[in-house]
Order: structure tokens, then sequence, then C-alpha cells
């Protein structure tokens, strides 16, 4: 077992004394990433800074590679320890080399001249973010996306053991979230970095992460592998949203369903009824979809959006039971809407509720895409 | 990379040349005129007694090493208050810290003077350091208040209007024979300064100047940002310390020998930047030293001749020329952060 690499031992955070977190005990190891996650305001930055010195703990102690952090020295802690924070920085008349180089400041000397092999690491970290082009620019000028990648560059140019960001994909578009988060699981594997970071995107913050952290009501309510916190519950819970839901699979957020007397019946099934289901959510209509089985990729869609879903076990051909209720169900319905064109053995049934639907007259579009 | 040095290098070479034939035409020019000839003669010759002579050696050079050195001192000074505040039109004078050391130094002269006691150049710099620690520490407790950096110098010239009108009111109730020379040095001048001040300065000056210097690096580092600046290995506590010493006693110094002089803070390393195009301390520093003193030889001509052969304060030729750069940056700022 390798040793943690950084450890918060009951560790409390706070400002002015007042504590807002109170025993966080983190663990982490090199190579691997631990995500914050929470809602706003809920103290992930609080822990953050913490973690980086910029904020006194009020109680425990942060160790780093096995010593206490509060008593190593500055340049010590700067070798090891890299970081990417919200602190807008604008400095002025610093080109993007200029700002990437400054991750040099532990290892030059006195008066901080930049060595061959400096600026051999500062191009290097440039290349890294893809930044080569940027690097004459000034880094006052460039977008939001451009400033994350080059500050990226700049952390690891710092050839840190562990970096610490504070919602790095905030302001970037998807393609630029990717990138970055790509790049980060690049460095985790190939130089065995450590990563915290707190994330907003949960989508992302299930799929980078080691161990994702918690943090809500004034402690780290839950901690462990993204498998075991990402349910679509607990992340309700966790940040308090009574309204749509989460899909913990797909890792997608849905709106409310429309509540009421289903007026429109929808027959789907393999993907091909989500975009009815998101239509008839957005204009407002009560709908009830089926027969869907459980395994189909319209189900958990289906059960976000729809007032009322008639379901059959994976694999099972459509019961007759199944098929009775949907039936009634279509009866009441003004409209049915059939998204498919071809039925298979396993839902032969969906293929006598939709003759049934012809031949009532109800049948809107065939096959809508 | 390579056309970076160059553009350094011309940079300083401009610097230069514009020093030496600031030097040269500060000998030269003045009330009693000298030709060029003469001005050699003298400079090479032996002391001869003579009247030229004396204004050469006695007037002129101690008066032109005083403009370098402070102009040098204020400049660097206000670059470091730049940099510790993140604030473009930070500066000694703006920040009221000159007025905070011209009133201790007139309370302490008006002190000694009515007591007969004559003060020396050390104890003048001890207590324009006291006033401009004062002035710092209100513009500190400020900042932590007030966030926005115009409100800052609001604040800054407020404090500096204070000490002013605190002044004025001690000038004008000490003893007559002392008004005129105090009210001379309240405005600012580099007038009667002789070689013993000038080597005093030269030391403090010199010496500030290195520790800063070898300070560049961390400064560097701070215009990144405080929290940067941290995780690069600064001590920051240690170094807002010794960022606000050293700039308060370059501060310090050029108040106690020449008065508060205005803008030149400001200025200066804006000018300096525009035509290096970095801020790099380490180029900044001597940079900024070299561009002071320039631009004070030249106010400093311009304030002994321009009405020969009375003396204009300083003050008065530096507002001239640096208020609008002053104003321009605040302008291209505004829109900077706009965009």
């Amino acid at each position: 077992m390798r040793e943690h690499y950084l450890y918060t031992d009951h560790m409390a955070v706070g400002y002015g004394g007042r504590p807002l977190i109170e025993d966080i005990c983190l663990r982490l190891r090199r190579g691997e990433i631990m995500t914050l996650i929470g809602p706003n305001g809920s103290g992930k930055s609080t822990i953050l800074k913490t973690i980086i010195r910029q904020l006194g703990a009020l109680r425990g102690t942060v160790y780093l590679d096995g010593r206490p952090m509060d008593r190593m020295a500055a340049l010590e802690v700067a070798k090891r320890l890299s970081v990417l924070m919200t602190e807008r920085t604008r400095p002025e008349l610093m080109t993007c080399w200029d700002v990437v180089s400054t991750g040099r400041y532990p290892y030059t000397g006195r008066l901080g001249i930049l060595t061959a092999e400096d600026r051999e690491k500062v191009r290097e970290s440039l290349e890294l973010v893809q930044g080569m082009d940027l690097a004459d620019r000034d880094f006052t000028a460039i977008s939001d996306g451009q400033r994350q990648r080059v500050l990226l560059a700049r952390a690891i140019c710092q050839e840190p053991e562990i970096i610490v960001l504070d919602e790095p994909t905030s302001f970037l578009d998807i393609r630029y979230k990717l990138e970055l988060l790509g790049i980060l699981k690049d460095m985790v594997r190939q130089r065995q970095l450590a990563v915290v970071m707190s994330l907003h995107e949960l989508d992302l913050a299930q799929k980078i992460s080691d161990y994702v952290v918690c943090v809500h009501n004034n402690t780290i309510e839950r901690y462990g592998p993204p498998e075991e916190i990402f349910t679509s519950a607990y992340i309700m819970e966790l940040y308090g949203a009574a309204r749509g839901s989460y899909n913990a699979d797909f890792g997608c957020l849905e709106l409310e369903p429309v509540r009421g007397a289903p007026e429109v019946f929808v027959i789907g099934g393999g993907g091909n009824g989500i975009p009815v289901y998101r239509r008839l959510q957005r204009q407002g209509i009560p709908f009830a979809a089926g027969v869907l089985h459980e395994n189909d990729l319209d189900h958990p869609v289906a059960e976000a959006l729809a007032a009322e879903v008639i379901s059959e076990r994976s694999f099972e051909p459509i019961s007759d039971a199944a098929f009775a209720k949907a039936a009634e169900r279509m009866a009441a319905c003004k409209q049915v809407i059939c998204c498919l064109e071809t039925f298979g053995p396993m839902n032969e049934k969906n293929r006598r509720l939709f003759e049934l639907a012809r031949q009532s007259g109800k049948l809107a579009g065939h096959a809508v895409k | 990379m390579r056309r970076d040095y160059a553009r350094y290098g011309g940079a300083f070479a401009l610097l230069v040349v514009l020093l030496a034939v600031l030097v040269v035409w500060n000998v030269n020019a003045g009330s009693v005129h000298l030709s060029l000839g003469e001005v050699v003669r003298i400079l090479t010759g032996p002391a001869d007694g003579s009247t030229e002579y004396g204004i050469i050696w006695g007037i002129r050079l101690p008066r032109i090493c005083a403009a370098v050195i402070l102009g040098g001192a204020l400049s660097v000074s206000g670059f470091l208050l730049q940099t510790f505040f993140a604030n473009p039109i930070a500066g000694p004078f703006v920040l009221g810290i000159s007025s905070g050391a011209k009133l201790v130094v007139s309370l302490v002269m008006i002190f000694l003077l009515s007591r007969g006691l004559v003060s020396s150049s050390m104890l003048l710099i001890a207590a324009a350091f006291v006033g401009a620690m004062l002035s710092m520490g209100f513009i500190l407790l400020i900042s932590r208040r007030v966030r926005k950096m115009s409100m800052l110098v609001v604040c800054g010239v407020m404090i500096g209007y204070i000490c002013s009108a605190v002044t004025d009111f001690v000038v004008t109730f000490a003893e007559d024979s002392n008004i005129v020379n105090l009210h001379n040095w309240s405005m600012g001048s580099f007038s009667g300064i002789y070689w013993d001040s000038v080597a005093v300065m030269a030391a403090v000056v010199g010496v500030t100047l290195l520790l800063t210097f070898l300070l560049s690096k961390p400064i560097g580092a701070y215009q990144m940002g405080e929290v940067y600046a941290q995780n690069m290995g600064v001590n920051i506590r240690a170094f807002r310390a010794a960022l606000i010493l050293l700039s308060s006693v370059l501060s310090a110094c050029v108040t106690a020998f020449a008065g508060p002089i205005s803008f030149v803070g400001i200025a200066v390393p804006h000018l300096v930047k525009s035509l290096f195009r970095t801020a790099k301390p380490i180029l900044m520093i001597p940079a900024c030293f070299l561009g002071g003193a320039v631009f004070c030889l030249f106010c400093d001509l311009i304030a002994r001749t321009a009405f020969a052969p009375t003396d204009m304060s300083i003050s008065s030729v530096t507002a001239i020329f640096g208020a609008p750069v002053v104003i321009y940056t605040m302008i291209s700022q505004r829109a900077k952060t706009m965009a």
C-alpha cells in the first residue's frame, strides 16, 4: 500500500476563527484525483484555501508527503504543490510565456533568471496545454479558456507532486473542459501526480475522480469512490434540489416531469422515445410512456419525465398484464405517438398497441425521430 | 526573445544618453552663464577659488547629484508601491506618504531651530521615515476596507491634504527667520543641497536600492497576485513588510532633502514600462532609477532656468509633465478593465 501523499487530520476550516467545516479527514495518494463537490457556498474553496495555506487551519493539520505543512518552508511546499485558483489575476505587461515561467520560481536563483533548462520546462508545459501559439500574447488579452490553460501550464511548470485546482473548468466551453481534464488525467498517470480540485460539473466529477468528497451541512457528508456517491437520490439531497432529477448513470440532469393525467401516450424504445419525451415536457403536456423494458435506453428518461411509465422486466417479452395496462392508459389519452418503425419478438405487444392506436385514429405522426 | 533583449538594451542606452546630456546641460545652464570651455577647465583644473569654480563645484554639481539620486529613488519607490497595491496610479505623493514625511520633518526642524540646534541629515531622514510610515499605516488600514483602487488613491490624496494643512499651520507659526527656508523646502526643491547631504543620500538610497534589487524575484512573483506568489514560495508577510519599509525609506529620503515632489513616482514607472514594454522588476528597478534621474534633471533644469534667477518649485514642474501621464494611465486602465 502506497503512502498517503496528502492527508488532513481532523482539520477545521473557516474565517475569523469561526469554523465553517469541521472534522475534515482527507486521504490522497499520488496518482489519484480527489474532487470536492457540493452546493455553492458550502465551503469547497475554503477547504482548498486551507490546504494551500492561504488560510490557516482552525484545528488539525495538513500533512504533505508525511510532514506537517505548517512546519515546512514556503519554498519546500512550492516544489511539491502548485495551484490554479479562481482569483482573477491581471498581471501588467506579462506575456503568457512570462506567466508560465513564474512556475520556475522555486528553482531559479536569487535574481530569478531562467536557465536554458528552465526555458525548456516552460516550453514543455506550454506545449502540453497546446499553448505555444499563445507564448507571446499579452496574458490579459486572451480568452478565459486560454487563460485557464496558461495557468495550468504554469502549475505544471512548477513540477509539483500535487496540484490544487479551484473550479478549473468553470469558465470553459465543453471543448476546453474536456481538454483541461484530459491533460490533468494524463499528468496524473504519467507523473504520478496527486490532484485535489473542486468541480461544479457533476458528470465530469463522476468520470474523472478516484475519490469524491461531498461538502454539505458544515461537514464532509460523504467521502468515497464515485460509484458510492453518485446515486440520484443523494445528489438531489446534496444540492437540496427539490425539482427535476439527476440521472446518476448518465450524469445528466432532467427537468421536472409534467404532472397530471396523461394526454399523450408514447410508444417508445431503443432511444427513439427520448426526443419525443423532451418535446412533450417542454410543451408542458403530461404523457405516459410504454411499454419500455427496464434496460431500454428510453427507460430512465421516461422515468424522469413521464407522468406514468409502463415497464417490463429486462429481456422478457412484454407480458399480457403490461399490455392490458398500456392499452387502458392509451384509451384514456387523446393522442398516441409511436416512435418505432420495427418491432422485434420481445416487444411484439408494442406492435399491437400501435395497431390499436391506428384503428382508433389517435395515431399522430408515425416514427417521430 | 532576442528582439526583447535588443529593446531592453536600446532603452537602457537611451536613458543613459539622456542622463549624460542632461547632466552636461545642467552644469552649463543657469543664471550665471559659463561657456563649455570654462566648464571643462573648471572640472578638470585645480581649485582656484574663483566664483565660477564655486558655482560649479559648490552649487550645480551637488544639485545635479541630488536630482539624480532623489529622482531615481522617488520613481523606484513609486514602482514598489504600484506593485504592492496592484494599482498603477499608486505613488508616494498621491498616497500621502510624502506629505506625512513632510509634516514630521517640519515639526522636527522647527523644534530644533527654535532651540538653536542644527539638524543633521540622518535625523531628518529618520523624521521623514517616521512620517512616511505613519501615512503608510493609515493607507494600509484603509486598503483593508477599500478594495477599489481609485478610492484608495482618493483617501491618499486626502491624507496628503491633511498633512499639508497641518504643515502650513506649523510653518505659519514658526519664527520668521526660519520661514523662508522652511517654506521653500516644503514646496519641494533641489536647491540648497551640499556635498555632505549628497553623501548621506547616496549612502541611504544606494543601500536601499541594492536591497530592493535583490528582492526583484519576489516582486515579480507578487505581480501575479498574492495567492500565486505565496504558492511560488514567497513568504508573504515578510515580503510585504520589506516592500513597505523599502518604499518608505526611499520616499522619506527624498522628502527629507528635497521636500515632497509630485507625480514622479507614478509618471516615471509608467513611461519606463511603456518604453521597455515589460514590468519585470529586474529591469524596472534600474530603469526606473535612471528614468527618475532623467525626469528630475529635466524638470530641475526648467525650474532653475525658466524664470531665472528665480527658482520655481520642482513640484510645479514635475506636475506639469507628470500629471498628464497619470491621467492618461487612468484612462487607458479604465479602458482595459472595461474590455
